[in-house]
């Protein structure tokens, strides 16, 4: 691994990676099962050093914002290079949200160039909120077909300067990317992360769970992902390891990729790790009798064996088959994002593929507990990573109350959020917002948020503010989204959804009509936003002297109401 | 060249979503949330359309049908690449 401590930005580091490993492979890209490319560290050098001249014409350098908004291939990590080459800020941008988000970041960040997919781009195009984005001069597409028309877009493949691009330092503290955390809805939240925050991440990360060349990543997390960003590139890259990309993530293409490229570390959200256990429950469930109490008895003995720490080895001869599936050489499933429930990380455990669970947020740089495996312990996020100060702050009889964070990973700011950054990050220490407390040995352990906001198992982080702009208009008196777990608080990080409250006007009544465009209009949002119930409150809203609405007095208000009565379907 | 109305290419959607499902004839329409009336998550939404593909004989991107959530949407989207 390069040595991270000796650099001073991002681009830098992968720049003496692609000279450091020049015939080592570091991409595969596949494509329904057939594999559509392999480049080597030098391979990757020769198709960035194009573009990065391209931007070095268009006079894109430090300071300027560069958004890419693509789906996991080679294309996106050869961009975000020549990007950092030229000394810009990159701005990865979800490919899953609606165009008319993808302009409101556009436009939120300022960004000079878009870089996107063609099928990408067709979509933004027919957006109404393209107008919007008034600083975006430079749009740039992948994969256009030979004769399309690109409204104003430029072909990637395309792209070329005259002479060789010049490499443009940058300081630690310079920002490398703004990754939006949330907020499409309400206030864009843009993180501005430094690149000593990556360069001190990766470090911390990669001393618990390293790659080293002819490890194989394969990346499924979107890469605009903090974690996919940092696992799935920047540490495999500064190691001289590869990255496998699927275009499709389509389950039967992901379980095949693991022995056709023989995996070492895949990252997951919950929701895809708990489908996967719940593929191989089923398959254990149909072996022949005899055939499954053989399993359960491996099952027992790879489990007491493994107590203390992992030994891959022994697992893999105790339950080869198992192991086999997954290419035999999986060191362990990174999942994150999001809670993932105890007994979904002993079932992997107890096969032998320790699951890496930990806790992050976007704003503390990612990962700020991951969890040893010395011993493996499934009830707790593990304790702090190198270089992280955690501390509990405010706690009650318990024990439990807001983790905050200090670190060299801690992000500069929210952009363009002078007070919302000050709320956040009080005299060096990031307030998280999550509620937990550290156990004995120092693993740190979470009960629920502070903030009025989800994270679904899929990792999105939702707030309900944000998701309120889809009811505006709504024929009531007034509304309210809030997480039910911030009203009637459960000391948990499970099952955690939205409820639209609101308050009918005086003699209305709540008529099948109302309840049918309260219908239509959560239909409208992505599915992971929408509201999963209603109350229906009969007292006036408290309000501030500027008609807004006091949200935590509105929160404690109803929860003196029974959580499971006063909940109503949608 | 395009054989199927749009008409035709929603039912049959309909009808491979139930059979694959196991919901009741004539239970889903095109205007159903697939997420809700079947209730599935989004992974197998995706083994939805992997079946959808071999069906149609065409290649979806995932993108495409991100944030699709009804049938009729879905049918849309696959109408413009048969």
């Amino acid at each position: 691994m390069l040595d991270l401590k000796k650099y001073n930005s991002v681009g830098e580091a992968l720049r003496d990676a692609l000279e450091t490993w020049p015939t080592e492979v570091c991409l595969i890209e596949s494509d329904r099962g057939e594999e559509k490319q392999r480049l080597t560290y030098r391979n990757f050098k020769d198709k960035s050093q194009p573009l990065a001249k391209s931007l070095q014409d268009l006079a894109i350098g430090p300071g300027d914002r560069v958004a890419i908004i693509m789906t996991n291939q080679s294309k996106w990590l050869i961009s975000a290079y020549a990007i950092c080459f030229c000394g810009a800020t990159l701005v990865p941008l979800d490919f899953k949200l609606k165009p008319e988000e993808q302009w409101q970041l556009l436009k939120h960040s300022g960004a000079k160039v878009l870089i996107t997919e063609y099928g990408i781009w067709r979509q933004l195009c027919v957006s109404p909120a393209r107008a919007a984005a008034a600083t975006l001069k430079t749009v740039l597409v992948t994969e256009a077909p030979e004769h399309a028309e690109l409204s104003g877009a430029e072909r990637w493949e395309s792209v070329k300067g005259a002479n060789p691009p010049v490499f443009v330092p940058q300081k630690r503290q310079d920002i490398a990317c703004i990754v939006y955390s949330s907020g499409t809805g309400g206030t864009p939240k843009g993180c501005m992360m430094t690149h000593e925050n990556y360069l001190e991440q990766c470090v911390a990360l990669t001393s618990l769970y390293p790659f080293w060349p002819g490890v194989r990543y394969l990346s499924i997390l979107p890469t605009n992902h903090a974690i996919d960003f940092m696992v799935g590139f920047f540490g495999p890259f500064t190691c001289g390891a590869a990255v496998v990309h699927l275009r499709t993530l389509r389950p039967e293409y992901v379980r095949e990729a693991f022995p056709k490229y023989e995996i070492t570390y895949v990252s997951l959200v919950p929701l895809v790790l708990k489908n996967l256990q719940k593929g191989l429950q089923a398959r254990f469930d149909a072996l022949p009798d005899p055939k499954r109490k053989a399993l359960d008895a491996m099952r027992s003995i790879n489990r007491a064996l493994t107590k203390d720490r992992p030994r891959p080895w022994l697992s893999r001869k105790l339950l080869g088959e198992v192991h086999a599936g997954f290419g035999g050489k999986l060191e362990a499933i990174i999942v994150g994002g999001a809670f993932t429930e105890p007994q979904t990380l002993q079932f992997f455990y107890d096969l032998g593929i320790p699951v890496a669970n930990g806790y992050g947020l976007t704003e503390a740089g990612t990962a700020v507990t991951v969890n040893d495996l010395k011993p493996f312990r499934a009830d707790t996020v593990g304790k702090p990573l190198p270089g992280m100060e955690v501390q509990i702050r405010n706690s009650d009889n318990d024990g439990i109350g807001e983790v905050t964070v200090r670190s060299k990973t801690v992000m500069a700011g929210y952009l363009n959020e002078p007070e919302l950054t000050a709320e956040t990050i009080v005299e060096g220490w990031l307030r998280t917002g999550d509620m937990g407390r550290f156990d004995s040995t120092g693993h740190l352990q979470l009960f629920g948020r502070k903030k009025n906001m989800i994270v679904t198992e899929e990792g999105k982080n939702v707030y309900a503010e944000d998701v309120e702009q889809a009811f505006e208009g709504l024929h009531v008196k007034e509304f309210c989204v809030f997480a039910a777990n911030f009203i009637w608080s459960q000391r948990a990080m499970v099952n955690e959804k939205l409820l639209l409250v609101i308050h009918l006007e005086h003699g209305q009544a709540f008529t099948p009509e109302l309840k049918s465009e309260i219908s239509a209009r959560n239909a409208w949002l992505t599915n992971y936003k929408r509201v999963h119930g209603l109350v229906i409150y009969q007292e006036d809203f408290p309000l501030t002297a500027s008609l807004k609405i006091k949200r935590s007095e509105l929160a404690q208000r109803l929860a003196t109401l029974d959580r499971e009565q006063s909940i109503l379907p949608i | 060249m395009c054989m199927r109305t749009i008409e035709q290419t929603t039912q049959e959607i309909l009808d491979l979503a139930t059979v694959q499902f196991k919901v009741p004839a004539g239970s889903l329409a095109a205007d159903d949330d697939f997420y809700k009336k079947l209730g599935i998550d989004s992974l197998q939404a995706l083994e939805m359309l992997s079946r959808l593909e071999n069906h149609f004989r065409i290649e979806l991107p995932d993108y495409e049908v991100q944030g699709v959530s009804d049938f009729k949407t879905l049918a849309q989207r696959i109408q413009a690449r048969l």
